[in-house]
C-alpha cells in the first residue's frame, strides 16, 4: 500500500484532529447511552437513522446541489428484519471507538473483519458480506453526522491524477508532473489534514471517465501541453476523487471539465460529481462541484465528426428509461442543454463512448477533439 | 368334462366320426364313463387349482402359509379372549444352497398363545378344507372361508412329502398334543402318521436357530413357556421363496402389527434371502413401490451383518420397532382386546334372489308348516312383526300363509318389495372396528412420523351389509419427503398387499383433495410428501375383487365413507402443519432476538461501559414479552418444532432416532413408540386430538436402563399393565396438556428458563455471555 495512515497520522496529530476524536467519541457515547438507557427503563432500543433515499433529498437549486432532508427511520431490535442491523450497528460504533483509542486507520474491508465473527452460540456470522458492514458504516456516518474519515476508517483507493501540481500527502512531498505513466493514485482521504496543495501551476482540470482513456491523453502529454490536471475516476468516481477534484475547484479555482461517455450512465457520473448523489447527499457541500463542465461525449458528435456507424451501441429498454428518469432530475429539467441533449441520444437511438473517437485517429481526441470544445467552450453546464 | 362331453355325443356329425375311429380303439360307453364318474375331492381339485388359495408362485406360498397361520391364530386367541403373542420362525432347511437358487425348503412355524385345540378337533381344523365355522355366518371375522390352513399344509405336503406338525396345549397343566398330520386329497380327510404327548411345547428347538433367538431366549423373551402357557404351534415344511419387500412376510407382519396393536408379533426370517428373480415382478408390480421400502437390506442379514443389533431397519419408511439379531419384534401397543363380534341375520336388502329362495326352502325344511310371517322375522334383521306383515300383504298374502305355499312369482315380488322397502340399516354392533387409539398406537408402533391422526366414521351400510370405515395418516418424521405417500389398506384387520390400484381405498385416497392440507398432489393419484395413509374397511362381509381377497370392490357408499374418514385425518393434519409453521415463525422471531442480544449488550457495554449482566436482562425480558406466544409453546414442545427445521430442506435426520451405537442396546430398549404408546394411553378415546411424537435417544446408558425395565416387565401380560399405566395416569392428569411431548425421559421442557442456542435448548447462564 502507498500510504500508510495509521503510522503517519500519528506524526500528524494536530490539536484539531484530537478534537475531531473526542467529537466523534462523543457521539459513539451518545448512541451507546441511548441504548442502554432506554433498555433499561424497559423500552424499546432503536435508532433513528437519516433516511437516504431520493424521498428525502432535497434539491438545492440556490446552492446547485442535493441535501438531505430532515426525515429518518427507525431502526429497532424488536423487529425482526431490523434486529441483525441493529446488533451491527452496535458492534461497529464499538470498533470505532477501540479505532479512536488506539489512533489507528481502518478500511471498508478491514472494518468488515474487525467486526466478523460468530454470534455467541450459533453459527451464524456477524456479517454475511462487506456490502451489509459498508452499508451499516455509511448509517453510522448520517446518524452521528460525522464523515468516513471522522470514523477513522477509509475506503479503498480509486482514481488517478496526473499534471502541473505538488501536492503533500500524509507529509510527503509529491510531484504529480513526475508520476510516470502510471499516475498518482488518489486517496480516499484527501481531508486537509492529510493533503495539502503544495504549488499549482495549472489551469483548469480535465476528468476522464477510465483509465484507458485516461492512458491517451498521458501518454500524448496532453496535460503538459494544455497546461492542466488530468485526473479519471473509474467509472463512477469515489468520494476521494470528487472530493479532491471539489478542493481544486474550490481551493485553486479550477475549473472542472468532464469527459465522460454518451450514455445515461456518463450522464448520471456527470450528474453526481455536479450535484451530488442521493445516498451520500449529507455529504453534498463537501463533494459537489456545482461548477464542473461536461465537454462530451456529446450526442451530435456522430454528425459533427462524421463517426462511422460502426461506433453505434444501441440503446437498449433500460438505457431508455434511464435516460428519461434522468431527463427529469430537478437540476437537469429546467437546464434546456441537457434536455436537449438526452433528446438527441433518444432521437439517436445509440450510444458512444469517448473511445469511439479513436476510430478517426489515435490521438483524435487529445489533439482535436477536447481542444477544440476547450477553445470553442462547447460544454454544457 | 368328460362328462358335458358325453351329453353331446348323441349330434349326428360327431356320431359319424366317433364311428370312423371306433374302428381301431373302442369309444367309452356310457357304462365305462359311469366308472370313471366320481366326487371330486375338494382337496384334490385344490392340489390342483393352487393359484386359487395363494399358493401361485413360490414366494406367495411362504406368505400365503404365513398368513393363514396368523389370521387363525389371531382370531383363536380374540375369540378366546387372550391377548395375541405370535412368534413366527422360518427356517431355511438348505442354508448351503447355491446363491443362485431360486428357491429353497423352508420349515415355517407359527406359535401362538391361544386357547390350543382340544385333541379330538385337530385333524377337522388342520386336515379338512371346507371346514370351519366362519363361512355361513355374517360375523366379522379374518378368515371366511374355512380353506387357508389346511391348503398351506396341502400345499407342504405336496412339495415336500413331509406331513404338517402340530402341537398344541389346550390345558396349560396338561402336557401338549404333538400331531402330525398328512393330508388325503382323496378322501379330504387327514392322516395322522404321529400321535404323542409331549411337555416340548413352545417348541425348545426354536430358541436355537439364529444367534438372536438365542440372545432373546437368554433374557427369557422368545418363546418361553411363562408367555406361552397355552396355544398352539403349526409348522409346514414347503419349498418355497423368502424375499423381503413388498409383498413380503415381512410387510405383511409389519402391517397386521399396526392393524392389531394389541398382539405382539415376532418374527425370525430365515437366515438368508433367496436369490432375486424376475418372475418376481407381477407381485411387485400389484402395489405401485415408494422409495421408502426396503427390498434387500443387507443389515437385515444377520449372516452378512453379525452385530445386526447394533443396526436399526433403514431410517426411512414404515419400520419395525426392534430388532434383535435378526429377530424382529413388533410389540404390544395396546393392552385391551378387540371387543367381541356379533353374529347377524341378514338385512333384506342385502341378499339376492336365489339366496332368497334358498333360504325359503331352508326354513319349510326345517319348521315344517312354518308361515312367511314368523320366516320375515326370524331369518332377517331388522323385520319388525308389523313390516313383515306388510310384507305378507304386498305379495297378497296372510300373517298365516305357510312359507311352503309361496310360489315363485311371489318370492320374486317379495324379493322386489325388499329393494323398495324403508327398513331401518341393520345392526352395527356386529362391527369391531379398530378404533381412533388403537389406530394410533399401531401406527406408532410401526411408522416413524412425527404427526398421527386416525379417524373413525360411523357405521353405515351397503347392499344390506354394514360395514365401518375407518382412516389414520402418519406423517413427517423418517417418511420419505418427496415420494407418493403409501397406502396401507385393511380389511377386518388384515392387511391387503396386492392390487392396490383395482381397491376402492387407492381411488379415495387419490380423489380426496389432499391440495388443501398443504399437502402437494398431482392430479388424479396419491399425495406426495412423508405421509402414510392407513384405511381399514370393517365389515361382516367385505366385498372383495376376487377370491384371492385383494382389493376392495368399488361401491360409492364405501368410498364415499372412505373419503370422509380422509378429509377429516387431512383437516386434522392441515391445522398440525399451519400451527407448526406458526410456531416456527415464533420460535425463529425469539431466536433471532434472542441470539442478538448478546453481542448488542457486549458492544454496548464497551462503549460506555454500562453493566452488562443488567442490560443483557433488561433486553432478555423485553424480548421474551414481544415472542410470548413462542414461549407458551416452546415450554411444551418447542424443541421439538425446531428439531423439525431440517425438515423444511428435505433433510430427514430426525435426532435420537438413529441409535447411538451402544453395543449394549438392550433386545426390546424403550422406543419412541413405546414411549409415545404412554401417551396414546393417556390420551382419551374419543379425543384423537393433535399428536407429535418426538423421538428418544437411545442407547445412551440411562435411558436404556430405564428402557430395559420397561421392557422386562412387559413379560407376563398381567403384570405388564401396572407400570405402563402409571405414567399413563401421570400424564393424563396433567392440565391442559393434550400434548405432552413423547419424549418422556429425555425431560422435555424443564421450568427454569432455557434459551434457545443454535436449535438446541440450553439453560441460561450469563457468566458463560461475558
Amino acid at each position: 500500500m502507498a500510504k500508510k495512515p495509521a503510522e503517519t497520522s500519528k506524526s500528524t496529530i494536530s490539536k484539531s484532529v484530537k478534537e475531531r476524536d473526542k467529537k466523534t467519541l462523543g457521539s459513539i457515547v451518545d448512541l451507546a447511552d441511548g441504548v442502554s438507557k432506554t433498555a433499561l427503563a424497559m423500552r424499546e432500543p432503536k435508532f433513528a437513522i437519516p433516511m437516504r433515499t431520493k424521498s428525502n433529498t432535497i434539491w438545492n437549486k440556490k446552492r446547485g446541489i442535493l441535501q438531505m432532508g430532515d426525515g429518518t427511520s427507525e431502526r429497532e431490535l424488536f423487529n425482526l428484519n431490523q434486529a441483525k442491523q441493529f446488533m451491527q450497528t452496535c458492534l461497529h460504533a464499538s470498533s470505532i471507538k477501540d479505532l479512536i483509542a488506539v489512533e489507528k486507520t481502518l478500511s471498508l474491508r478491514g472494518m468488515f473483519y474487525k467486526g466478523l465473527h460468530t454470534v455467541a452460540g450459533t453459527k451464524e456470522k456477524t456479517f454475511s458480506d462487506q456490502d451489509e458492514s459498508d452499508g451499516i458504516l455509511e448509517d453510522l456516518e448520517v446518524s452521528m453526522g460525522a464523515l468516513r474519515e471522522e470514523l477513522h476508517i477509509f475506503a479503498k483507493k480509486k482514481g488517478t491524477m496526473i499534471g502541473n501540481i505538488t501536492i503533500i500527502d500524509s507529509g510527503d512531498e509529491i510531484d504529480c508532473r513526475k508520476m510516470g505513466s502510471g499516475g498518482y493514485s488518489i486517496p480516499s482521504i484527501v481531508e486537509p489534514d492529510v493533503m495539502q496543495f503544495k504549488k499549482c501551476d495549472a489551469k483548469f482540470v480535465l476528468h476522464v471517465e477510465k483509465d484507458t482513456v485516461w492512458g491517451r491523453f498521458n501518454e500524448d502529454k496532453f496535460w503538459q501541453k494544455h497546461n492542466c490536471i488530468l485526473t479519471e475516476g473509474g467509472g463512477q468516481p469515489s468520494r476521494g476523487v470528487r472530493r479532491l477534484l471539489q478542493r481544486l475547484n474550490t481551493e485553486l479555482g479550477l475549473p472542472i471539465y468532464c469527459l465522460l461517455d454518451c450514455d445515461p450512465w456518463g450522464h448520471y457520473i456527470f450528474s453526481v460529481i455536479k450535484q451530488g448523489s442521493i445516498s451520500l447527499a449529507f455529504e453534498s457541500q463537501r463533494l459537489a462541484i456545482p461548477d464542473a463542465k461536461f465537454i462530451g461525449v456529446r450526442s451530435k458528435d456522430y454528425k459533427e465528426c462524421k463517426l462511422s456507424d460502426d461506433v453505434q451501441i444501441l440503446l437498449n429498454d433500460n438505457d431508455i428509461k434511464r435516460a428519461k428518469e434522468i431527463a427529469a432530475y430537478p437540476w437537469f429539467e429546467e437546464n434546456r442543454g441537457w434536455q436537449k441533449e438526452i433528446q438527441g441520444l433518444l432521437s439517436n437511438g445509440f450510444k458512444m463512448e469517448v473511445e469511439s473517437l479513436i476510430t478517426k485517429d489515435i490521438s483524435y481526441v487529445t489533439e482535436e477533439y477536447v481542444p477544440q470544445r476547450l477553445k470553442a467552450k462547447d460544454w454544457l453546464d | 368334462m368328460s362328462a358335458s362331453s358325453t351329453l353331446l355325443e348323441p349330434s349326428a356329425e360327431s356320431g359319424k366320426r366317433s364311428k370312423v375311429m371306433a374302428k381301431d380303439t373302442p369309444r367309452a360307453t356310457a357304462e365305462t364313463m359311469a366308472a370313471k364318474q366320481r366326487d371330486i375331492s375338494v382337496a384334490e381339485f385344490f392340489a390342483k387349482n393352487r393359484h386359487l388359495l395363494g399358493f401361485d408362485n413360490p414366494r406367495k406360498a411362504v406368505l400365503t402359509t404365513v398368513k393363514e397361520a396368523v389370521d387363525n391364530s389371531l382370531d383363536a386367541c380374540e375369540e378366546a379372549g387372550i391377548l395375541p403373542d405370535i412368534t413366527v420362525v422360518i427356517e431355511d432347511l438348505q442354508p448351503d444352497r447355491p446363491a443362485s437358487a431360486k428357491s429353497s425348503r423352508y420349515r415355517i412355524t407359527v406359535v401362538d398363545n391361544g386357547p390350543g385345540i382340544v385333541r379330538k378337533q385337530v385333524e377337522n381344523v388342520f386336515g379338512r378344507l371346507l371346514f370351519g365355522s366362519k363361512f355361513h355366518r355374517l360375523k366379522m371375522s379374518r378368515g371366511q372361508q374355512g380353506i387357508g390352513i389346511s391348503a398351506a399344509g396341502m400345499y407342504g405336503l405336496i412339495t415336500t412329502g413331509k406331513p404338517m406338525m402340530i402341537q398344541t396345549r389346550p390345558k396349560s397343566t396338561l402336557p401338549a398334543h404333538h400331531i402330525e398330520l398328512a393330508m388325503n386329497t382323496k378322501t379330504n380327510r387327514a392322516e395322522v402318521t404321529l400321535d404323542e404327548e409331549t411337555d416340548d411345547f413352545p417348541l425348545k428347538r426354536l430358541r436355537d436357530v439364529t444367534p438372536g433367538t438365542r440372545e432373546l431366549s437368554g433374557q427369557g423373551l422368545f418363546l418361553s413357556q411363562r408367555d406361552y402357557p397355552t396355544g398352539t404351534s403349526v409348522s409346514i415344511e414347503l419349498e418355497g421363496r423368502y424375499q423381503k419387500g413388498r409383498g413380503s412376510v415381512d410387510e405383511f407382519l409389519e402391517l397386521t402389527a399396526i392393524a392389531n396393536p394389541h398382539a405382539k408379533i415376532t418374527l425370525v426370517p430365515p437366515s438368508r434371502e433367496s436369490a432375486v428373480e424376475e418372475d418376481d415382478v407381477p407381485l411387485l408390480k400389484a402395489a405401485k413401490r415408494t422409495k421408502g421400502e426396503v427390498d434387500e437390506d443387507p443389515k437385515a442379514d444377520p449372516r452378512t451383518l453379525p452385530d445386526a443389533s447394533l443396526t436399526q431397519p433403514a431410517p426411512t419408511g414404515p419400520t419395525v420397532t426392534t430388532e434383535v439379531g435378526g429377530v424382529l419384534v413388533y410389540p404390544r401397543g395396546v393392552t385391551e382386546l378387540p371387543p367381541e363380534t356379533k353374529e347377524i341375520q341378514p338385512h333384506p336388502k342385502g341378499i339376492e334372489l336365489g339366496t332368497l329362495l334358498q333360504m325359503l326352502k331352508d326354513y319349510e325344511a326345517s319348521e315344517k308348516g312354518g308361515t312367511l310371517y314368523k320366516f320375515l322375522q326370524e331369518k332377517f334383521c331388522r323385520v319388525s312383526a308389523q313390516s313383515a306383515s306388510t310384507f305378507c300383504e304386498k305379495i297378497g298374502a296372510t300373517s298365516r300363509t305357510k312359507v311352503s305355499d309361496i310360489e315363485s312369482p311371489q318370492a320374486e315380488k317379495l324379493f322386489k318389495e325388499f329393494q323398495e322397502s324403508k327398513l331401518p340399516p341393520p345392526p352395527t354392533d356386529c362391527l369391531a372396528p379398530i378404533g381412533v387409539r388403537q389406530l394410533l398406537a399401531g401406527l406408532l408402533k410401526g411408522v416413524r412420523a412425527e404427526f398421527y391422526a386416525a379417524s373413525s366414521r360411523e357405521a353405515e351400510v351397503y347392499r344390506g351389509r354394514p360395514f365401518q370405515i375407518e382412516a389414520a395418516i402418519a406423517f413427517g418424521g423418517e417418511l420419505p419427503a418427496d415420494d407418493s405417500s403409501r397406502v396401507i389398506r385393511f380389511a377386518n384387520r388384515v392387511p391387503l398387499l396386492f392390487q392396490q390400484s383395482a381397491c376402492s381405498s387407492f381411488k379415495a385416497v387419490a380423489e380426496t383433495t389432499w391440495r388443501n392440507y398443504n399437502l402437494q398432489q398431482p392430479r388424479g393419484s396419491l399425495p406426495v410428501g412423508p405421509l402414510v395413509i392407513m384405511i381399514h374397511m370393517a365389515s361382516v362381509w367385505v366385498p372383495f375383487t376376487s377370491e384371492s381377497k385383494e382389493a376392495i370392490a368399488d361401491y360409492d357408499e364405501i368410498r364415499k365413507e372412505m373419503k370422509l374418514a380422509l378429509m377429516e385425518c387431512g383437516r386434522k393434519l392441515g391445522t398440525y402443519l399451519r400451527k407448526r409453521q406458526k410456531m416456527q415463525r415464533e420460535s425463529e422471531r425469539r431466536d433471532i432476538f434472542e441470539r442478538y442480544i448478546g453481542e448488542i449488550t457486549k458492544a454496548v457495554s464497551a462503549i460506555n461501559g454500562v453493566d452488562d449482566k443488567k442490560l443483557y436482562d433488561a433486553l432478555l425480558t423485553q424480548a421474551r414479552k414481544r415472542t410470548a406466544i413462542a414461549d407458551l409453546e416452546l415450554d411444551e414442545d418447542g424443541k421439538a418444532i425446531k428439531d423439525d427445521e431440517p425438515l423444511e430442506d428435505g433433510v430427514l435426520i430426525v435426532e435420537g432416532a438413529i441409535p447411538g451405537g451402544g453395543g449394549d442396546t438392550p433386545p426390546v430398549a424403550q422406543t419412541k413408540a413405546e414411549a409415545a404408546m404412554l401417551k396414546v394411553l393417556g390420551s382419551r378415546d374419543d379425543e384423537p386430538g393433535l399428536m407429535d411424537v418426538k423421538p428418544v435417544k437411545r442407547g445412551s446408558g440411562k435411558e436404556s436402563k430405564s428402557g430395559r425395565s420397561t421392557a422386562s416387565t412387559k413379560g407376563p401380560e398381567k403384570s405388564a399393565k401396572k407400570p405402563t399405566e402409571k405414567p399413563t395416569e401421570k400424564l393424563a392428569k396433567e392440565p391442559a396438556r393434550e400434548k405432552v411431548s413423547a419424549s418422556a425421559p429425555a425431560a422435555p421442557a424443564p421450568k427454569p428458563r432455557m434459551r434457545l442456542v443454535n436449535g438446541k435448548a440450553v439453560p441460561v447462564d450469563d457468566a458463560k455471555l461475558f
